[in-house]
């Protein structure tokens, strides 16, 4: 290193701050932070406890219940959702073909997990939404944190929901949401500040108060980016529950975490593919609702 | 009801970050170029004071940037004005509380828009309901009122269609139908018809004074066009850069244009078609001659009546047949076609 003999020490090999005060600050963060949550335990389970009682219950009504009753409970929301019968027939060969393959119950699990974790991140994403689409000030703090949410490795935010709620499907389940929930607020969010300013001073003009200016006129017509917002949050939750299987998530992901462990080739692709199954049905009926939704739109007359 | 008269009194807004503080300059005769070259603030409207006649059809008439569109929003208030009142039955407008705004706003006030500004995801009926639904007015008593006003403006069996489905036309007729449907005193139209073509406008000017005649309702009506203004207009104001520079009847904008700016809006006026006998008429002098020709008649057609029946003298009546004045077809054609001296020379 003949550059680093003209330089001093200090430009040339990094100044890093010593191991021994790294070690001590990760100490005690990570002390404290295990006090707190041990602090709190009783408080965390009884919050959480509404989350485990409904997840338990839907992936029992969908593994327990007769495979022909939920395929035709499952067809008829997509049918309902489309309104085609093209998206409703690749519906039945998509699940017939998981099923055929001995993936039904797996399936079944993560089917489960998904829907309630777009249940709760539309729940949370929405109102996190509007509160941004109406405060610039909520806008640029909520912005960021976003950001973070949605750069950060997954793998990243499992540590702390491992350590604050251990191992299970609820932690997995806090995992998904923590991934889903970014675009439903982002595109919530949108789609309020798209609504045309014309319309809303016409609103305004006719005496509408801040909460029917958003009933009548600002949801129904971010409705299109809301349901935006809600199919791209299905297909993360569906990417997310592969790496959940890592905390103790069941289905689909745990198949392919161990396909990945032991090398199971076929298997991995066929979870995969199942995966893959899923995601088209709920992508394709949900973009149909959200077309539908638009019809008003079309211009019948030149 | 009996609608009041709005009266705008010393109302200035300029917009920008601290606009009140600049108001003062304004006032000592800061112009519009320099508030904005040394302090960033844009000059919206510069000491209006308009008294807009009760149950009339007031016109505020100037080109873009006029700052019209702004009057009209400070109204009702969808824009703050920086200084000044707007008085509607004594109460002043500029200094109601949220809540007293929101129900002037439902009751007392209605809006048709430029660009019509519909609901797109509710059909005709139910934009038409809008402002009796904001009132809180039960579901069966807005449909029976929205449906009358659909009918009146000519909209009947389009009640289920969307707005995208309809012409710009026919969507403004649901604009104005949603106005009227409200049955507020005040009907503010911000260059309502400035989207239409031609010949439908001419259309909804037609429905406009029919619904007037018997409505009563005062109304502020924005626009671009002097022809749409002299047509309309009970009292005209015309705006430019945001200060009021000349007001008054039709009649005394086309005859007596306040300046070169005005005269020069005012030359491309058929007059013929604008300016009525009353305002050319003489005193009477001695006997009644020729052939009665009733008040409010424009000049184009009792040149026309002058010249069917061979004469070179009419008198005016008023509509319970008692002579008015005097009208000589000398007067009548230099009124027709010629300026006022004092416009000419101020055009050029």
């Amino acid at each position: 290193m003949a550059l680093c003999d003209a330089l001093p020490t200090l430009l040339c090999k990094f100044p890093a701050i010593d191991d021994g005060t790294i070690r001590v600050v990760r100490k005690t963060i990570d002390e404290s932070f295990k006090a707190l949550v041990r602090s709190y335990a009783n408080v965390i389970d009884v919050v959480v406890a509404p989350l485990q009682w409904f997840l338990n219950l839907l992936e029992r009504s969908f593994t327990g219940a007769p495979w022909i009753l939920v395929l035709a409970i499952l067809l008829a929301f997509v049918f309902a959702a489309s309104r085609s019968w093209r998206i409703t027939l690749g519906a039945a060969v998509a699940m017939l073909a998981i099923g055929l393959l001995g993936l039904w119950n797996d399936t079944m699990i993560t089917l489960a997990i998904v829907t309630v974790s777009t249940l709760l991140a539309v729940l949370i994403g929405i109102p996190i939404g509007i509160v941004m689409a109406r405060s610039d000030r909520a806008q640029r703090i909520v912005n960021p944190v976003l950001d973070v949410m949605q750069t950060m490795p997954s793998f990243v935010y499992l540590i702390p929901v491992v350590m604050i709620f251990g191992i299970g499907k609820v932690p997995g389940l806090i995992a998904v949401v923590i991934y889903a929930v970014p675009p439903m607020i982002r595109l919530t969010n949108l789609g309020i500040r798209l609504v045309d300013k014309e319309v809303l001073e016409a609103a305004d003009a006719f005496g509408s108060s801040p909460w029917q200016k958003l009933k009548n006129v600002q949801i129904p017509l971010a409705l299109p980016t809301i349901m935006a917002g809600i199919n791209q949050t299905i297909m993360m939750a569906l990417a997310m529950v592969v790496v959940a299987s890592m905390v103790g998530v069941g289905g689909l992901g745990r198949n392919v975490l161990q396909a990945i462990n032991n090398q199971f080739f076929t298997i991995g692709f066929l979870n995969g593919f199942a995966l893959v199954g899923i995601a088209i049905i709920f992508d394709r009926a949900s973009q149909a609702y959200g077309r539908r939704l638009q019809k008003h739109s079309e211009v019948v007359h030149g | 009801m009996a609608s009041h008269a709005i009266e705008i009194r010393n109302l200035y807004k300029i917009f920008g970050a601290r606009g009140a503080d600049h108001v003062e300059a304004v006032r000592a005769g800061m112009s519009k170029t320099e508030l904005n070259a040394t302090h960033n603030h844009v000059l919206g409207l510069k000491d209006i004071n308009i008294s807009m006649p009760a149950g009339g059809v007031m016109v505020v008439m100037g080109l873009s940037g006029s700052g019209k569109s702004t009057l009209i929003r400070h109204i009702n208030r969808l824009i703050e004005p920086t200084s000044g009142e707007v008085l509607y039955d004594g109460v002043d407008i500029c200094r109601m509380s949220e809540l007293d705004l929101r129900e002037f706003r439902r009751h007392k006030t209605a809006m048709v828009f430029q660009k019509f500004a519909l609901l797109p995801h509710r059909t005709i009926l139910e934009n038409t309901c809008y402002g009796l639904e904001i009132q809180g007015v039960p579901g069966m008593e807005r449909r029976r009122r929205a449906m009358e006003w659909i009918e009146r403006v000519g909209l009947s069996g389009f009640e289920n269609r969307y707005p995208n489905q309809l012409s710009g036309g026919m969507q403004q007729r649901v604009g104005l139908a949603r106005a009227l449907t409200n049955d507020a005193e005040i009907l503010l139209m911000d260059e309502a018809y400035s989207a239409l073509d031609p010949l439908i406008r001419v259309d909804m000017q037609t429905v406009l004074l029919d619904l007037q005649k018997e409505l009563k309702k005062t109304v502020v009506f924005i626009t671009h066009d002097l022809d749409e203004a002299l047509r309309l207009g009970d009292k005209i104001a015309i705006l430019r850069d945001g200060e009021v520079i000349q007001q008054g009847s039709g009649q005394d904008i086309v005859r007596y244009p306040a300046d070169a700016y005005i005269a020069a809006f005012v030359k491309e006026v058929n007059r013929g078609r604008v300016l009525r006998v009353e305002t050319v008429m003489t005193p009477l002098s001695g006997p009644v001659e020729g052939p009665a020709i009733p008040a409010g008649t424009v000049l184009e057609a009792a040149a026309r009546d002058l010249s069917s029946a061979g004469a070179s003298v009419a008198h005016v009546v008023d509509p319970a047949g008692l002579p008015l004045g005097r009208l000589d077809l000398h007067a009548l054609v230099g009124a027709m076609v010629t300026e006022s001296t004092e416009a000419r020379e101020a055009a050029a």
